[in-house]
């Protein structure tokens, strides 16, 4: 049984939490991630790492309520505990001979790039961060992110705050007046990596990409996990738990992964909708 | 002594009815009842060379413990089964006895051997049902050693150390312990209960098992060496799961067998109102003729499909799985595409709809038929696609079970373990690895196999560690 350490609630669906995981905070790395179960009977869920506090023995998850998993790990409260929390798991981000980095966020993928954000603000490098939400009332972290970035840009989809439009509008604009990036580091929804990824390739600049796709064990047994890069006209397979998360944004076949994610679309709607209710009549 | 029984025939298994156990998850064989485990026993000639002893893996004394059968002495015989096995009530239902023990047995040459798991099965099971005493811990002898994985090969080297006195630590990485005895192997071939009954039976002999730890990742192997432990054996399993290379394979529905059988053994997707998601019902096709594929079709079958095909590119003779689960897929309507071979799966797409929710979902997989040619390094007779003979069956589901490769997080973080061309862990015949003090065993050694040849590893690599650690 692992400790809800503290619980800060970041936005309407937005959740944080540091749990009590000596062993996991004493190794974890920005880019790597943890599974984890919230009950006896619960599925395994993996959720990037946010943060660690290794003198407490302590990670930071940052995540959004989606699915009936991550509902029922938002009832926890601080003190209570949760089944099972295991990793760190996949390969840090590389950080090597990077001395100039934009991190591209959107909604709660921003709370992965912090952690990157930090790192290469730690290590030296200028660090520009354009951040995206739907609207002011999901925007998570600015503070943080301000206090790690050289350069920040915030964006909203409705406008409700700071600037309005894509990440892709500001980053287009710094590549297009003469940003020479060493690397994109971009992490959010497929779609949006996938156009982070197009808005880069006429200026040459290397992308990184964060995937997150559907995983059991998380430890390179069940394969569920696996997506296709494009690699020198051969089409090669590799699983994000192992080879990943990271990957080049040039070779990853974004369609087919967006395609990948929509497999139990339904069931978990159901799962989310009916956890719902039996919360609410329990109340 | 008594005449033996000198009928042709085993005792045959008890079984649920096909029909009936094609819709649930109980076990399907049901066990000897004591009346057929004594005629069963008295089958034995109790031969003074005991061939069926060498096909054993870890040499259980068969004949000494089927004469404690013959003499009523239950316990007695537990006692001599468990001086070389420590998971008997799982190597009862799964080992390959037809082709080990069994395909020794003299009364094999004119008729059928004596059932010898079967026997093995009846005596673990009665001992489970009514011995209430668990094994004492003997007294630490001073020494620690930690074992990576808690699968066949785990346990047994975990067992055999600790009752040699050895403190004993397992790491797994999963939140229950077991390997591919959880994961793997379904509820209706191994009961998870009896998996769970013998890995208590190891913590009452002082093994701790720490679940939910990566070695390779949450600990490497050096570490634990830091912390104390003068040996570590290495039992982490088969690893990423093989795919064909075909097109279609990352069609949603496709599976790999380790996906499938783990959303519903581990998961328990199986249940009727799940946690985890598994694809139920429709059409499904299982790639491969191993246990893996067997179980993964009969999986799919319970899980309520409507028809599920075996699709192997040999033929039934070179069909590598245990031929009782063979058996038991055939009597339950196992639809068995024998010398056939995928050549590509088939999504649905729809081209005026992007967002039609059916998009990607497997529709079908068109394979070639084959024929047998010459016999390749295996020494099984290639087999060879038949021009223009391609078909394709209608399945909403496709599971390869074609084998895995060894992963790679502990090789990975292990200064001076080598691994062969396939990813395997280099072992001498003691099972010690190219890095002093650590061993190991199983499938990260030989790649995808059984659980008594992972657990014959594991005993082998607790007596050398004993010998090395002990100085005897």
């Amino acid at each position: 049984m692992y400790r809800i350490i503290t619980k800060k609630i970041l936005n309407p669906t937005v959740t944080q939490m540091e749990i009590e995981a000596p062993l996991a905070a004493a190794k974890a790395r920005p880019g790597q991630f943890i599974i984890l179960r919230v009950d006896e009977e619960g599925e395994r869920i993996p959720l990037t790492v946010a943060g660690t506090d290794p003198e407490r023995g302590t990670v930071k998850i940052i995540f959004q309520v989606v699915g009936a998993t991550t509902e029922l790990l938002n009832r926890k409260q601080q003190g209570e505990y949760i089944q099972d929390f295991a990793g760190p798991l996949g390969v840090p981000t590389h950080t090597e001979g990077i001395k100039n980095v934009c991190i591209v966020g959107g909604g709660v993928g921003c709370a992965i790039a912090m952690p990157v954000a930090q790192e290469f603000h730690r290590l030296g490098a200028r660090v520009t961060s354009i951040i995206g939400f739907r609207s002011r009332e999901l925007l998570i972290l600015e503070d943080e992110f301000r206090e790690c970035s050289d350069s920040l840009t915030v964006m909203t989809d409705d406008g409700s705050y700071a600037r309005q439009g894509n990440v892709t509008v500001p980053l287009k604009e710094m590549l297009e007046g003469g940003e020479r990036f060493d690397m994109i580091i971009t992490i959010g929804p497929l779609v949006m990596m996938k156009f982070v990824t197009l808005t880069a390739k006429p200026y040459g600049v290397p992308v990184t990409v964060s995937m997150n796709p559907i995983m059991i064990d998380g430890t390179g047994m069940c394969g569920g996990c696996r997506l296709t890069l494009n690699r020198d006209g051969e089409r090669i397979t590799k699983f994000a738990c192992v080879d990943g998360p990271d990957f080049n944004g040039y070779e990853v076949d974004f369609d087919e992964a967006m395609s990948r994610g929509r497999m139990y679309f339904e069931f978990e709607r159901k799962a989310h909708a009916e956890t719902c209710n039996l919360l609410k009549e329990a109340k | 002594m008594s005449k033996p029984n000198m009928r042709a025939d085993k005792n045959p298994m008890p079984a649920q009815d096909p029909k009936v156990r094609a819709h649930n998850f109980n076990e399907v064989a049901t066990g000897y009842s004591e009346e057929a485990a004594l005629d069963e026993a008295n089958r034995c000639l109790n031969c003074k060379n005991m061939p069926c002893v060498s096909g054993c893996p870890v040499n259980v004394r068969i004949p000494s413990f089927i004469e404690k059968i013959k003499e009523g002495d239950f316990e007695g015989a537990y006692a001599v089964i468990t001086e070389t096995s420590s998971l008997p009530a799982v190597c009862g239902r799964v080992c390959p006895q037809e082709t080990q023990c069994e395909q020794r047995c003299v009364r094999g040459i004119k008729g059928e051997p004596v059932g010898i798991g079967r026997l093995e099965r009846y005596v673990a099971d009665r001992h489970n049902e009514n011995s209430k005493e668990s094994p004492a811990a003997p007294e630490w002898n001073g020494h620690r050693v930690a074992v990576v994985g808690s699968g066949p090969s785990g346990l047994t080297c975990a067992g055999d150390l600790a009752k040699k006195g050895y403190k004993v630590t397992v790491f797994e990485a999963l939140h229950t312990a077991g390997g591919v005895l959880v994961y793997g192997i379904p509820e209706f071939r191994l009961p998870k209960a009896i998996v769970a009954k013998e890995v208590d039976t190891l913590k009452a002999l002082g093994v701790d098992i720490e679940t939910n730890v990566i070695i390779g990742k949450t600990l490497t192997v050096d570490e634990l060496f830091g912390a104390g432990y003068e040996a570590v054996f290495i039992g982490s399993g088969a690893g990423l799961p093989n795919f064909m290379n075909i097109p279609g394979e990352s069609c949603n529905g496709v599976y790999s067998a380790n996906e499938f059988l783990t959303r519903s053994n581990l998961m328990k997707a199986y249940l009727d109102d799940p946690k985890t998601p598994i694809m139920k019902g429709g059409k499904v096709a299982v790639v491969g003729g191993g246990n893996v594929a067997m179980d993964a079709a009969r999986t799919a079958l319970r899980l309520g499909a409507e028809k599920v095909y075996i699709v192997y590119r040999r033929s039934m003779e070179e069909l590598p799985a245990r031929r009782e689960e063979v058996e038991h897929a055939m009597e339950e309507g196992i639809d068995f595409r024998l010398l056939c071979n995928p050549v590509e799966i088939l999504g649905y797409k729809n081209e005026n709809d992007p967002r039609d929710p059916k998009n990607g979902f497997v529709t079908g997989i068109t394979c070639i038929k084959m024929e047998l040619g010459e016999p390749d390094a295996s020494g099984r007779r290639r087999p060879v696609p038949v021009k223009g003979s391609e078909f394709t069956l209608d399945v909403d589901t496709v599971v390869m079970a074609i084998g895995t490769s060894p992963n790679p997080l502990i090789k990975s973080t292990t200064e001076g373990l080598e691994v062969n061309k396939r990813g395997g862990i280099i072992v001498n015949e003691d099972g010690l690895t190219t890095r002093k003090g650590v061993y190991a065993g199983g499938d990260a050694v030989t790649g995808a196999a059984t659980v008594i040849s992972a657990m014959g590893a594991g005993k082998t690599a607790a007596s050398a560690i004993d010998r090395a650690l002990s100085g005897n």
